[in-house]
This record gives C-alpha cells, sequence and structure tokens, in this order.
C-alpha cells in the first residue's frame, strides 16, 4: 500500500489493482497481497460487534430506525417454487409496504432470480428506477446462484441475460472452492468478467455486488481477503451471503467487511456497499446494522446506494413496530401480508 | 450449626424457558405475616409481547394436536401435581396463612380440576358441535375451533393455585394457547405450577406465566391486535372497562371479571369461551 490517495483516486479499477497489488493478477501476486493484510482479532471483533448491539435507540431515534430499515430492504425471493404471480406480489408489496399507511417508505430493489426479471420489471412499470434515484430497483441472482458451480460462459450467460432484461443490480456469487484452494486469480479474473458482463449497450452498466458466502469461508481472516479481493476486481458492492446455507449474515462478519469499506475508502476515496443477507428476521438485529454502519463507516454509508439488507420475513416484523409506533399498541401477524 | 439461607429468585415462565424480566426488576413476596418469602421478576410490558409472540408459534402444534392428544397432556399435568403436592401445599401455606389441611384441599381441588378439564378435551365437540339440517343434499356441520391467543388476568385473591388453574384450564382445552398475569402478591403457586409445566408434555409456549403487576402489563395485553381472546377473570380492581374498550379495538374476545368464592368455576362455559364456531357444507354422497 504504497501508492498516495490522490494518485490512486485516478487510476481505473484494473490499473488500481495492478497497482496496490504490484505487479498483474496472479495468483502468486494475489497470495502476497491478500496474506500480508492484518489479521482479525476474533476475539476483540466479536466482543465489538456485541458491545454495538446493545446500544439503546428509543422513540424519535426507533422510529427514523424503523423508516430506513425500509428504505434499505432489497424485498428478495429466491424459491424453486417462484412463479410471475409470486414477483407481482412481491413488487406489490415493494411499493407499498403498508398498504393501510402511505406515508410508508418503500425498499430499496426487488431480488429475484434471472427468468423472474422481466415480471418483476413489468410488474413495477413506471415505478422502476431503471438507472435513476427514484424508484424502485430490480436486483437479480446470477452466476449460478447458489452454489456457483459452472463454467464460466454459463456464468457470463446468466449475467448477460439478466441485464439485457433490465436487472439494475447483479448478485454474484464467488467461487468459493477456488478461493479456499489459494486460487485467487482465477475468482479475481472471474469477477472482473461479470463487471463487464454488467455493461449494457447503452454505456451504463448494472451495479455488481459480490456474494463472498461468509458461511463457507471459515474464519474472519478469510472474509477479510474475501472482501479486499472482491473490491479490487470491482465489485461495487460486497454481499455476506446467499442465504442458502446455515450459517448466513451475522454482525462480526458484516463488522469486519465495513471495516473493509472503511479502509478501501481511506486508500482510494471510492466507496463501497455492503450488504447482509440472510438471517435478519427482526427490526431489533436490523437496527443493531444500522448501529454497526454508523459507527464504523459514516452514517452517511446508509443510503440505498451504499448499504442493503437482503431480506424477506425482515419487512414484516418491521412493519409491525412500524405499527406499533404509530398505533401505540403491539400490532400482529394478522396486519401484514403473508408472503 | 447454623446453615444461610438460599432465597430464591424465582423468573418468567416464556416459551418453554425460565428467563429473567427483560427489564431487569424484581419483586419481593412475603408471606402472609410479612416475611420475606422469595425474589420474583417484575416483568414488563416486552415480557408481555415475547409472551405473546412465544403463545403464538404456539398455537399451530397445540391446536394442531388431536383432542384425544390434548386431554392426555393435561391429564399428565394432573399427574405430576400430585407428585408435588408437598411443594405446592408448604407454598400455599406459607403465601396465604391457611391451615396445612386447607392447602391440601385447595391442591386436591386443583388436581380435580385439570382432571375435569382434560376429560372435557375429546368430548366438549360433540356437546357444542352440531350437524344442522339443511333443506338440500350437504352435511352442514358445526364445529367449536379454539380463538388462537388468550391473555388471562388470573385472581388476585381467593386461592392462590387453584385460581390460576381454574382460568388457565379451561383456555387450553379446545387448543388455545395462553398468556397468564399470575397472582400479583401470592405468585410461588404460578412459578411452581410453570415448573411442572416445563417437565410435562406440555409444547413450550403454550402457557406462559408473567409475574408482576397485572395494573402495569393488562393495558398492553389487552390492546395487543395479535392477542386474540382476553379473560379478565382477576381484573375486578383494575379498571377493566377500559380494558375492554382497548381489547374492542382489535376485535379481542372478552370475558369480564368474576369474584366471590365461585370465581372461575368449572363450567364448560368457561371452554366454549374461548373457541369460535366454524360451519361447513358438505356434500352428500350421490351414489
Amino acid at each position: 500500500m504504497t501508492a498516495s490517495h490522490s494518485v490512486l483516486a485516478q487510476l481505473n479499477t484494473g490499473e488500481r489493482a495492478v497497482a496496490l497489488i504490484g505487479g498483474d493478477a496472479t495468483d502468486a501476486n494475489l497470495r502476497r497481497y491478500l496474506h500480508g493484510i492484518p489479521g482479525i482479532d476474533a476475539v476483540g471483533l466479536e466482543q465489538r460487534a456485541a458491545a454495538l448491539g446493545t446500544r439503546s435507540i428509543k422513540t424519535s431515534s426507533k422510529k427514523w430506525a424503523i423508516d430506513k430499515i425500509i428504505s434499505l430492504i432489497d424485498l428478495t425471493t429466491l424459491e424453486g417454487a417462484d412463479t410471475p404471480g409470486k414477483v407481482r406480489s412481491l413488487v406489490g408489496k415493494a411499493l407499498t409496504p403498508d398498504p393501510g399507511d402511505p406515508s410508508c417508505p418503500r425498499v430499496a430493489a426487488v431480488c429475484v432470480y434471472g427468468d423472474m426479471v422481466p415480471h418483476a420489471v413489468a410488474a413495477l412499470g413506471s415505478a422502476h428506477s431503471a438507472g435513476t434515484d427514484a424508484g424502485v430497483n430490480v436486483a437479480a441472482v446470477a452466476t449460478a446462484f447458489p452454489s456457483g458451480r459452472a463454467s464460466l460462459a454459463v456464468k457470463l450467460a446468466d449475467v448477460r441475460d439478466a441485464v439485457e432484461a433490465g436487472a439494475d443490480e447483479i448478485d454474484m456469487v464467488i467461487d468459493r472452492g477456488a478461493f479456499l484452494s489459494g486460487r485467487f486469480a482465477q475468482v479475481y479474473d472471474e469477477i472482473v468478467a461479470v463487471k463487464h458482463s454488467c455493461r449494457r449497450a447503452d454505456g451504463s452498466a448494472a451495479h455488481l455486488k459480490v456474494i463472498l458466502e461468509t458461511g463457507e469461508l471459515s474464519t474472519y481472516d478469510n472474509v477479510r481477503r474475501a472482501s479486499w479481493l472482491a473490491i479490487l476486481a470491482g465489485a461495487d458492492f460486497i454481499k455476506t451471503s446467499t442465504g442458502k446455507v446455515p450459517v448466513a449474515a451475522t454482525l462480526p462478519v458484516t463488522l469486519s467487511m465495513l471495516e473493509v469499506v472503511r479502509d478501501w475508502h481511506r486508500l482510494t476515496g471510492a466507496k463501497i456497499g455492503v450488504k447482509p443477507a440472510g438471517g435478519i428476521r427482526t427490526s431489533k438485529d436490523a437496527t443493531k446494522y444500522l448501529v454497526t454502519v454508523a459507527e464504523t463507516v459514516v452514517e452517511e454509508w446508509l443510503t440505498p446506494g451504499l448499504f442493503r439488507f437482503g431480506a424477506s420475513s425482515l419487512l414484516n416484523d418491521v412493519l409491525m413496530q412500524r405499527q406499533k409506533v404509530t398505533s401505540g399498541h403491539y400490532s400482529g401477524p394478522d396486519y401484514v401480508t403473508m408472503d | 450449626m447454623t446453615r444461610l439461607a438460599v432465597p430464591k429468585t424465582y423468573k418468567l415462565y416464556l416459551g418453554g424457558t425460565f428467563p429473567r424480566s427483560e427489564s431487569g426488576r424484581v419483586y419481593e413476596i412475603r408471606s402472609h405475616d410479612g416475611e420475606f418469602l422469595a425474589n420474583a421478576a417484575k416483568a414488563s410490558r416486552k415480557d408481555a409481547r415475547d409472551a405473546v409472540v412465544a403463545a403464538r408459534s404456539a398455537l399451530g402444534g397445540w391446536a394442531g394436536a388431536t383432542a384425544y392428544n390434548r386431554g392426555q397432556v393435561l391429564y399428565r399435568i394432573a399427574e405430576l401435581l400430585e407428585g408435588r403436592r408437598a411443594q405446592f401445599m408448604a407454598e400455599i401455606v406459607q403465601a396465604e396463612g391457611v391451615t396445612p389441611a386447607a392447602a391440601s384441599a385447595q391442591v386436591d381441588e386443583a388436581i380435580d380440576r385439570w382432571v375435569w378439564y382434560a376429560g372435557w378435551a375429546d368430548k366438549y365437540l360433540q356437546v357444542a358441535g352440531n350437524a344442522n339440517p339443511v333443506s338440500g343434499p350437504y352435511f352442514n356441520l358445526s364445529v367449536p375451533d379454539p380463538t388462537g391467543v388468550v391473555a388471562i388476568i388470573a385472581p388476585q385473591t381467593g386461592g392462590s393455585l387453584l385460581g390460576l388453574v381454574s382460568a388457565v384450564a379451561p383456555a387450553l382445552v379446545s387448543g388455545n394457547t395462553v398468556v397468564v398475569i399470575a397472582n400479583e402478591t401470592m405468585p410461588l403457586s404460578a412459578i411452581s405450577l410453570g415448573e411442572v409445566l416445563a417437565t410435562s408434555d406440555v409444547p413450550g409456549g403454550v402457557v406462559n406465566v408473567l409475574t408482576g403487576s397485572p395494573a402495569e402489563m393488562a393495558p398492553w395485553l389487552a390492546s395487543h391486535a395479535d392477542v386474540n381472546a382476553l379473560d379478565l377473570v382477576g381484573a375486578g380492581d383494575l379498571d377493566w372497562v377500559h380494558l375492554e374498550i382497548d381489547a374492542a379495538e382489535t376485535l379481542t374476545r372478552v370475558l369480564q371479571p368474576e369474584n366471590g368464592p365461585d370465581a372461575a368455576s368449572p363450567s364448560l362455559a368457561r371452554i366454549l369461551a374461548f373457541t369460535e364456531t366454524k360451519t361447513i357444507w358438505h356434500t352428500k354422497g350421490l351414489i
């Protein structure tokens, strides 16, 4: 890390990676670089995360947090049993989360499988953001989600398919097998290739979220290395999990990823997003993540462009909390939609 | 040789576990003559909310169990009470200041009441349900279904064990799950009953016992949108009219307070108070 902030800020992604790694993105160079990153004090990290989880958030702050959480949700349905009708009802919920209260904000995006993108785009209609800041995005999981076990050609076709169908964001999975066996260059090249496939004919590009699947990476050190690798290769967002393995997003893992994002911002001035996904089900849990973001990077990160929750059942719990704040009495599952 | 006293700090019984109050508060329980007995958790409105969540998640399993199975599970509670009658008697004597004979009679009656209600589990349907005559080739059946989550304010006077059993057992018969606020000044029987339930076959979350101030928690349970019925049997000293009004806001079924020695006396009406009648039409076979 010899190059200065101003120099790095002017380079494009590939040149920046070469400057930082100190050579081409080969296995040897990447290993030297990634293994040179200081290790994580696991006990300290977990303690810090636990401490961040004890902040007391009351009344007006809670109200703010609830609306903020809703506006940061990627409302997700990733089931084998998904149908166009299910996607339409998901979009309906994304646009009016609480039909009884028009002041309730919209979610940031709907997240679906690639073949459901046209249905999501059609259902959103004029509410589809399509590159603007207003409206709801369509995110598609691609690259043989959730395992990522397919040839590169298939993965890239998967991505192009979703982008052409109108996806604004692509959630790709890294090849955990390659990462864990030290073939860092393969992972790096794949992310670069997927990033390239995210480009549209008009020169714009879909945002790329790189799923690290932290539940399969075993150690916090691996999470930190995978985060650096993904960002070096050009990820716009780093995402914890697919939600398809037993261990999904945890607060310590998200904290360690936020620390990478903070360091990257200090190093290059560029802002990378973070998306914890899977296992965040209650408003209380989500609030802990908001606190962690605000106290690790800065509150500026709490926008849909830089922080997201990947969740399906979280929204209902947040809506019940919102109804409690509005009406003064506890709400119940009968007062939110069944998904 | 004197021994140090080991006073117990009791906890709540929520979702099959024994947590402390979320608020961290406790209050002293004293015997009838003012002697310190133990500390009990003073539950807050958030504990009440957690209890409702636990009761809601247990509802499917309990209401879905066969009536025969529910009857067996309820009968097993009576068996376990019988096995721990000495403990319940001692607690009643300390708390209420009654004679051991009176305490024994109260425990007997509580056990008998469990057995009586357990027997109803696979019978109330036949009594309250009906095959209605209709002018067409249809079976038309009315059957009682459990209401859902029932919040109960246990009797605050009279026998501390008997009052609780009389209020909780009938709600369980049809498959409802229960959040009960125990007798505030004499909660030991309720907590011990929780310990009995935890080691019986009753699934966690079917009965949730809160100790503390009914005046503090009752309004939150009454207005809670996820509570389906409210048994105010022990709420006579509270501003229960307002509780009833709050409950009406979210269409909660309400049973009004009862006083006197016959409060919550065993009856089929108490079972049916927490049921909804479901009517089904079914074509007769066209053979």
